[in-house]
């Protein structure tokens, strides 16, 4: 019994994270219909430069910072440069751009930084709370993960329902023309949900950072599980990437605790397909029509 | 003569047509390898088993217009059963590759049915899914299929008739090539035939498709099953030519090259796929001899031709959005209109 509260409660603060890496790929998707495989790439970089910070100055607060900053400009700057001329090109197009900026941030990264994996510093206490004498697999880190993540989830909400700049940003992504005779400036609202996504995914990077090493290619499974989490959960539906997260967080950690960790992806595996063949857009999905 | 009157001179049947391309190529191929020395032959073999899978691949995403992430996985797939039959049964070179690939394919079904069902980035999930999940297996059954050290096979010997000197790297690339040249043939005739046409339909208006009487689900299906079949058939080709199957010979970044070779080809054509398999041969190595002819420090030098690699990917879809094949048509459309305007002058 105890297991299995261990396992739920590690499952809840792994979900945690690949709810915020699935809501960046959910942002991306909604603002230009692009899969950004980069999205590993670019918060492995920013977390680079929060370990750079923190070991310069000692400060943990400042090297967040320092990393959603990034976040913002390199997501901004990705879509501006390289991505907004293949947004009208098939969509394969945009996915081997994406690729290709993957591959060269993790070749810039192992320049700069090597590609020895190193540690990274946690922001609370590693140590799990006691209760009636068990130590639970649950740390104050932990609580921290999943409030940071479910203050970033409720942000977004709020900016997308509740402000002007979340309402043209929506009618940017689902009525480009209407929107752009209406006023609004539809190229700049992709660089703003580009840039979004990448600090929600900065955000991610710093926090599973302590978990796994730091190195170019340590975040690789992260991405996979966060991807896999968003289709679960309807890449349409920021609520479906906060849903499919911990859904897959919960059960990657029931199958690791009981069956071995080798098995996790094709757990993965599994539960996708399960999922995708009652409702093949994903949990969130809404009924579309098709035509012709 | 112009390229039509050049063009009417060809026989009039498909399957004839590219019989002659067929056997004009295997002629050239021959000779080539006879030029080369041992290990551009390895190459030569390398970039064969490439186009057998880029050539299904591209008809997959072409023609079909689904997108699979997963073909890496469907490879080994190929790969264990050549390793399986050659190194345990003691099968001869020819079964144990037609036996791949209809290993493959029969894989490839129940693949190719549930991703019938799914569309654009839901079933690019399923396939990553797939291909990451599917290595697991080799690690879970390490009894049969090696775990994480994999199974090698004794390298393919070549017929003593071809002499003393003939070299076991010449003999795996005319395998290889063999390999290739099917691929080519089936597939050619193939989307030239009413089954293509059914799924350039499909791919195209699925709706309009389905209502004059074509069943979308299957023709998808059945697109996948025979790009899983090439897969098998160059995934067995890759264990003849590196002589092991192993996990690690399978990652993620295969398929996502396997993506990378058909689109900066140019995906839909088989001559695409050429191009995308000299691509992922040669690419890697020339950034390699790039990056090592500059005096860098260790850290910059081993991640230089990774760079380079990153914005030869990006560079090249801003300037050929439509890949190289598509950038080859337009010089070519080009110096034709060139010509005849001036034949008007």
């Amino acid at each position: 019994m105890t297991k299995f509260i261990d396992l739920t409660l590690n499952g809840i603060s792994t979900g945690a994270i690949y709810a915020a890496v699935a809501l960046s790929l959910v942002l991306i998707w909604r603002a230009t219909r692009i899969v950004n495989f980069a999205q590993g790439a670019m918060l492995m970089f920013t977390t680079f430069i929060a370990s750079a910070v923190i070991n310069s100055t000692g400060s943990y607060v400042l090297g967040l910072l320092v990393a959603l900053a990034s976040g913002l400009v390199l997501g901004a700057v990705v879509e501006r440069v390289v991505m907004r001329p293949v947004e009208s090109a098939p969509p394969l197009n945009a996915v081997i751009v994406a690729l290709g900026v993957y591959t060269l941030l993790v070749a810039v990264a192992g320049m700069i930084w090597g590609n020895t994996p190193r540690s990274f510093p946690a922001a609370f206490s590693l140590r799990g709370y006691e209760v009636g004498g068990t130590r639970l697999l649950f740390s104050p880190n932990d609580s921290f993960i999943v409030l940071v993540v479910i203050a970033a989830a409720l942000g977004l909400a709020l900016l997308f329902q509740r402000t002007s700049l979340g309402l043209r940003m929506r009618a940017a992504a689902f009525q480009p023309e209407v929107a752009r005779m209406l006023g609004v400036r539809v190229g700049q609202m992709f660089t703003v949900g580009w840039a979004l996504a990448a600090v929600a995914g900065s955000l991610a990077g710093v926090l599973v950072a302590p978990s796994v090493f730091l190195g170019p290619n340590d975040f690789d499974p992260i991405l996979i599980i966060g991807f896999v989490a968003a289709v679960l959960g309807g890449l349409d539906s920021p609520p479906g990437a906060v849903v499919g997260g911990l859904l897959a967080g919960l059960a990657l950690s029931y199958v690791s605790g009981y069956e071995g960790s080798s098995l996790v992806p094709l757990a993965a595996l599994v539960l996708l397909v399960a999922v995708l063949m009652v409702r093949p857009g994903g949990l969130f999905s809404a009924s579309k029509e098709r035509r012709v | 003569m112009s390229a039509l009157a050049a063009r009417a001179k060809l026989p009039r049947s498909t399957m004839l047509r590219s019989l002659a391309l067929v056997v004009l190529v295997g002629v050239v191929l021959l000779i080539v390898s006879y030029q080369l020395g041992p290990f551009d032959d390895l190459q030569l073999a390398n970039g064969a088993f490439y186009f057998a899978v880029l050539a299904g691949l591209t008809m997959l995403a072409g023609l079909s217009g689904q997108i699979s992430l997963g073909h890496g996985a469907l490879m080994a797939v190929g790969a264990y059963t050549v390793a399986l039959l050659i190194g345990n049964e003691g099968w001869a070179v020819v079964p144990a590759l037609a036996a791949a690939t209809l290993v493959t394919a029969i894989v490839g079904v129940p693949v190719g049915v549930a991703a019938s069902r799914l569309r654009g980035p839901y079933l690019a999930g399923a396939t990553l899914a797939f291909a990451v999940g599917l290595p697991a297996v080799a690690d879970k059954f390490s009894g049969t299929f090696g775990g994480e050290n994999g199974l090698s096979i004794n390298p393919p010997t070549p017929p003593s008739f071809l002499g003393a000197s003939f070299s076991i790297e010449q003999w795996e690339a005319w395998i290889a090539c063999a390999g290739a040249l099917v691929v080519l043939f089936v597939l050619w005739n193939l989307t030239q035939s009413g089954l293509g046409r059914s799924m350039r339909a499909v791919r195209d208006e699925e709706i309009a498709a389905a209502l004059c009487g074509l069943r979308v689900g299957r023709t998808q299906a059945f697109a996948f099953t025979v790009s899983a079949a090439c897969a098998g058939l160059g995934g067995g080709l890759l264990a003849l030519v590196l002589q092991l199957a192993q996990p690690g010979a399978f990652p993620l970044q295969l398929s996502l090259s396997l993506l990378t070779g058909i689109v900066v080809g140019g995906l839909g054509s088989l001559a695409g796929a050429a191009w995308g398999a000299a691509v992922l041969v040669l690419l890697p190595r020339w950034t390699n001899d790039l990056a090592h002819s500059f005096s860098l420090s260790n850290n910059v030098s081993s991640n230089l031709p990774l760079a380079i690699y990153g914005v030869v990917l990006i560079g090249a879809m801003l300037v050929w959005p439509s890949g190289i094949q598509g950038g080859v048509r337009a010089l070519v459309g080009w110096a034709l209109r060139a010509r005849s305007s001036r034949e008007k002058d």
